[in-house]
């Protein structure tokens, strides 16, 4: 329980410093961080393969993707001084979006009060097709594991699907970084 | 990439021993998907890692990196070919799109075990394609 409230804890703490600082580089090793405190929140979750999937893609080839992209673009924020304006309306102003993320806030932890406990076999979540996967899977697939057989056999047109958009995105990017050479 | 890279003896030591063995967990988790956690994804995602630690530490040429792009966008595409093309081989003997037991295996326990084998190969290859082509697209030089 206090490991898990010490990685939250870390996790919020991650996502602020990438925000905040003002050096790009330091915001893309804050984010690694962050992916990795995310492999130990799923692994005590005890959901290993995402775990898996945040430590390789999320904390490793991201992050080097990102460092890649800064040694094109520069790893400074544009940091020129924005107009401060004075008076009454100027604070309410900036008072204004503060207030707005408080309430949405208090409205998503509010919305929380309702969802079911964590691991409740009784959740609508688990009631309408977990079981039949869960029982299934061995007797139809053979696949001891359940995740794979998911994945793989029971919704193997969605993962179709997601490796199509991987592809897709791969050569995107290849063509847009293609017609900025030629120029 | 070239600039100072392979210049550092204790990264390159460290990296040399363990590049094998990224890859052969990255082999592992592919072809243990069924059994234990990973998977195509997973396994693909490492093994593009070990590359692209091999790329940043000791350095790649640009007729180097010209190759590995090109081999990395063919293998993303042969990929995501095996998978579909498994698809439309079950559709072929008369099953779904997908639907392994129609394959002509002895029971639908080896077509499901094979099907799922064969899908993953190509979910590693794709992944694993993909995320080496980008690197070398944005880390390479302009006409890589």
């Amino acid at each position: 329980m206090l490991l898990k409230f010490t990685l939250l804890f870390f996790l919020v703490v991650c996502a602020a410093a990438a925000v905040r600082m003002k050096d790009l580089l330091g915001a893309v090793i804050m984010l690694c961080a962050y992916s990795l405190a995310m492999t130990l929140t799923w692994t005590l979750l005890n959901a290993v393969d995402v775990a898996l999937t945040e430590a390789a893609v999320g904390a490793g080839i991201v992050t080097v993707l990102l460092i890649a992209a800064l040694g094109r673009t520069g790893s400074a924020e544009d940091d020129s001084p924005q107009e401060q304006e004075a008076g009454a309306m100027a604070a309410a102003r900036r008072a204004l979006p503060l207030l707005a993320v408080l309430a949405t806030g208090a409205l998503l932890v509010y919305g929380t009060l309702d969802m079911p406990d964590y691991n409740d076999p009784a959740a609508p979540a688990n009631l309408h097709v977990a079981a039949t996967y869960i029982t299934g899977s061995v007797p139809e697939t053979g696949v001891v594991n359940f995740v794979t057989s998911i994945l793989a056999a029971y919704r193997g047109f969605d993962t179709f699907g997601e490796t199509a958009v991987i592809f897709t995105a791969a050569v995107c990017a290849g063509l847009i970084l293609a017609g900025r050479e030629r120029k | 990439m070239n600039g100072t890279a392979g210049r550092n003896t204790v990264t390159r030591t460290v990296s040399g021993f363990l590049i094998p063995f990224m890859q052969l967990y990255a082999l592992y988790l592919i072809a243990h998907g069924d059994l234990g956690p990973g998977g195509g994804f997973q396994g693909g995602a490492i093994f593009a890692a070990s590359l692209i630690l091999y790329a940043i530490v000791f350095g790649l040429d640009r007729a180097a990196e010209k190759r590995y792009a090109r081999v990395a966008g063919a293998a993303a595409a042969a990929g995501l070919g095996i998978y579909g093309g498994i698809g439309l081989l079950c559709m072929a003997y008369g099953g779904n799109f997908l639907q392994y037991s129609s394959l002509p295996f002895a029971d639908v326990k080896t077509a499901h075990h094979l099907g799922i084998y064969g899908i993953e190969i190509g979910v590693g290859l794709a992944v694993a394609g993909a995320m080496l082509f980008l690197f070398m697209k944005i880390a390479g030089s302009d006409d890589a």
